[in-house]
């Protein structure tokens, strides 16, 4: 490993305690000794297993659902239905009262995904539970599946989570996507010299754990489970269970904190209420461990994300406007997508200083298993469409991939989209270094260049924005609105009105009951109707000095993201 | 299906248990004799995070039934130290950073040390030959490489002959 010290040397500490030492850590003894206490690895005396019994079907109705002749089998202690689960709908989201429950633990009327669980078998032994699951009877009407997200956002496509009945996740229970709008794209584009545009298709990618997704329950005294876990958010799992199983939270005794890999596909406690419900109906140890053909199928993987980028890019490689719509794929069920497109806005568009930004991300439903965290979701699949798209843009001007990217790259007092001016920027000393060791030849200007000069001044400004009518940020062009007014430029943002200003809207949904009160808007009277042309291209990142003169602070943000405060939130300093 | 008795020395201990005769050898190591050393990964032999020693060779918990392993000398990663030390295949695991979440960390001990066991001076690509049935998905590869080659070093100098 290398520190390269010669990099923003006044902002670092070197007065650290760990950083850039060695250290032991504490788990590594129990690993190497085999010691380390996963979920699966306490012996319990009359350990009873559980399996389920899943879809064949990727979408149908459930009509009857026969358990007796499993109840009737051999080691069979108790049979569970979606009847038997206390709190049968659930979005794992819900703990910090963000979006609708969606989601049942098991099966009731409809299965919504090939693979989803419906009836859950507790046995003596493993082999008894997974031959019983052969005796469950269970009648389907299949009904017509859909596994595109935008041929499932078309009118008229079959509704899959009937909580979401547009087959897209609602925020703020109106809108169907996050919007991101910062100048006008459409006068970027009409002023470039090249356009660029393309279309980015991502798969699901399972975590694939060498530890499966399990649990085991167990009663303890004091009226409470023990549950030993392999979650990797603890608490969250805690929280959910205790939702599910309805029981108070200090009920529940979770032991965890030893995840045997997770990368985000521990998080969705898969195991731990029915593992709870099981010891809760059967006063006895509970053990529900997913098989490794589960955990590769139906263990919820990353979700897929379709991309589209259009770039307008000048002759001289700068970027004038980025136009972005993705869709991500969600599955049957919420889980942690309506997560990911905020995540992906937030990144938006990606570390350039660009003077007109307009994006739409969607989280679409179809009847594919439900997707969920792994490793930068939201953020990992468009940025890999985004610099494969930057390389599209370097060609498209016959520039250099690497001297188009420092063209391009923000800089310390920059505008970023968000209205937030960019702080510890460092994408061109980045890009130097891997010039560098890669041996890439870098102009003698581009190896001048550095993240701490050339920024801010009219590279802080904010751009005049088109807005419609009732306030709000323009639709996209795609469903045919035109702006009507102009938001003016250095406007940090829409003064708000009942809508908050990053998402799309939905016309004819009936009213959210519980939407943020924001100050009435009071529209275009204040705003000089004909704005002065924005500030279509930053200048070129001219001779140094120039240090960022900060703009005035941003007023904080109130819209309903706001939440996610290490999305919106700043970073060091 | 009546359970058989299985009698085995597992590391060093003579050990029984009852398994039912299609129980695999893991089963009856972890639930049975609450050996957790061994894991399970997959159950179907392509993750190798069972990996035991069974009378001296490689072999996996999964894919053998237990009833086999009548009067056979079975050692797993909990009988790896000697009481409170270490076997230097572990020092070296703990100074190279070779586990992350630590899950197929007994298995790639117990496929290393079947390596160092009938190869005490192995190149890199016997190494690299030695885990290729085990997978480490936080793919810390090759700190274990480096960590085996390190522990061969270490081993005492007339076993490295
Ligand atoms: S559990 Fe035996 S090889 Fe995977
Ligand atoms: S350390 Fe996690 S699988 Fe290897």
């Amino acid at each position: 490993m290398e520190f390269r010290k010669d990099l923003f040397q006044n902002e670092r500490d070197d007065n650290l305690n760990v950083v850039g030492k060695g250290v032991q850590r504490q788990d590594m003894p129990g690993h190497v000794t085999g010691r380390s206490p996963f979920f699966d690895d306490h012996a319990f005396e009359g350990l009873l297993h559980l399996k389920v019994v899943r879809s064949p079907h990727p979408h149908a109705r459930i009509r009857r659902i026969d358990i007796a002749a499993a109840e009737r089998a051999p080691g069979v202690k108790r049979i569970l239905r979606g009847s038997d689960v206390p709190v049968n709908k659930n979005t794992l989201l819900s703990l910090i009262n963000f979006g609708k429950d969606d989601e049942p633990t098991l099966a009731v009327d409809k299965v919504r995904y090939k693979g989803e669980p419906i009836v859950a078998i507790i046995a003596e032994s493993e082999a008894q539970a997974l031959a019983v699951r052969a005796l469950v009877r269970v009648e389907y009407e299949p009904l017509p599946a859909v596994f595109d997200v935008e041929e499932a956002l078309k009118p008229g496509a079959p509704v899959i989570n009937d909580t979401y009945p547009g087959n897209y996740f609602e925020y703020h229970e109106k809108y169907d996507h996050q919007k991101l709008r910062f100048g006008d794209v459409e006068r970027g584009f009409a002023m470039a010299d090249h356009i660029v545009e393309d279309r980015y298709q991502m798969s699901p990618i399972e975590h694939a754990p060498t530890e499966t997704n399990g649990s085991i329950a167990a009663p303890e005294q004091n009226d409470r489970f023990v549950v030993h876990s392999c979650a990797q958010g603890l608490f969250f799992s805690l929280g959910t269970a205790a939702k599910i199983v309805n029981l108070d939270s200090n009920r529940l005794h979770f032991i965890g904190g030893t995840v045997g890999g997770g990368f985000g596909g521990k998080v969705d406690s898969l195991t731990e209420p029915l593992s709870i419900l099981g010891a809760m109906m059967t006063g006895r140890p509970v053990r529900y461990v997913l098989d490794r053909e589960e955990e590769m199928l139906y263990g919820s993987p990353r979700g897929a994300e379709r991309i589209y980028i259009k770039d307008g890019i000048a002759r001289d490689g700068r970027i004038l406007a980025r136009q972005i719509r993705s869709y991500f794929d969600a599955g049957a069920y919420t889980r942690l997508s309506s997560y990911a497109a905020i995540k992906c806005t937030a990144h938006l568009p990606g570390p350039y200083t660009i003077p007109n930004v307009a994006s739409d991300i969607y989280v679409a439903y179809t009847n594919r298993c439900p997707s969920t965290a792994m490793r930068g979701f939201g953020i990992t699949a468009v940025d890999f469409a985004l610099e494969v798209h930057m390389d599209k843009g370097a060609e498209a001007c016959g520039l250099d991939p690497m001297e188009f990217r420092i063209l391009n790259a923000y800089r310390d007092g920059d505008m970023k989209a968000h209205r937030r001016v960019a702080k510890n920027t460092a994408l061109i000393e980045c890009v130097q270094v891997a010039a560098e060791k890669a041996r890439w030849p870098l102009s003698d200007e581009a190896r001048r260049q550095s993240s701490l000069t050339g920024g801010g001044g009219a590279r802080a400004e904010i751009p005049a924005t088109p807005i419609d009518e009732n306030g709000r940020i323009n639709r996209p062009e795609t469903r045919g609105g035109r702006p009507t007014q102009t938001l003016p430029a250095g406007t940090m943002r829409v003064p708000m009105t009942k809508q908050p200003i990053m998402e799309g809207s939905t016309e004819n949904r009936p009213k959210a009951p519980a939407v943020p009160q924001y100050e009435p808007y009071r529209p275009a009277a204040a705003a000089p109707p004909p704005v002065a042309p924005p500030m279509t291209a930053p200048p070129p990142p001219a001779a140094p000095p120039a240090v960022a003169p900060s703009p005035s602070p941003a007023p904080a943000s109130q819209h309903g993201a706001h939440r996610f405060s290490s999305v919106f939130g700043t970073r060091r300093r | 299906m009546a359970k058989v008795p299985v009698q085995f020395r597992l590391n060093g201990s003579d050990r029984a248990a009852f398994a039912d005769p299609a129980d695999s050898l893991l089963t009856v190591l972890r639930r049975g004799l609450n050996d957790f050393g061994p894991k399970y990964g997959c159950g179907q032999g392509t993750c190798g995070t069972c990996s035991v020693l069974i009378d001296g060779g490689l072999r996996l918990a999964c894919l053998t039934l237990a009833a086999s392993c009548e009067g056979a000398s079975i050692e797993t990663v909990s009988g790896m130290a000697d009481g409170p030390n270490l076997h230097p295949l572990q020092t070296a695991f703990m100074e190279h950073f070779a586990a992350q979440c630590g899950f197929c960390t007994p298995g790639m001990l117990t496929a290393a040390k079947a390596l160092l066991d009938r190869n005490p001076n192995p190149s890199r690509e016997d190494v690299i030959d030695a885990i290729a049935g085990n997978i480490c998905r936080c793919t810390g590869y090759e700190p274990i490489i480096q960590a085996i080659l390190a522990a061969a070093r270490t081993l005492p100098a007339q076993r490295r002959s």
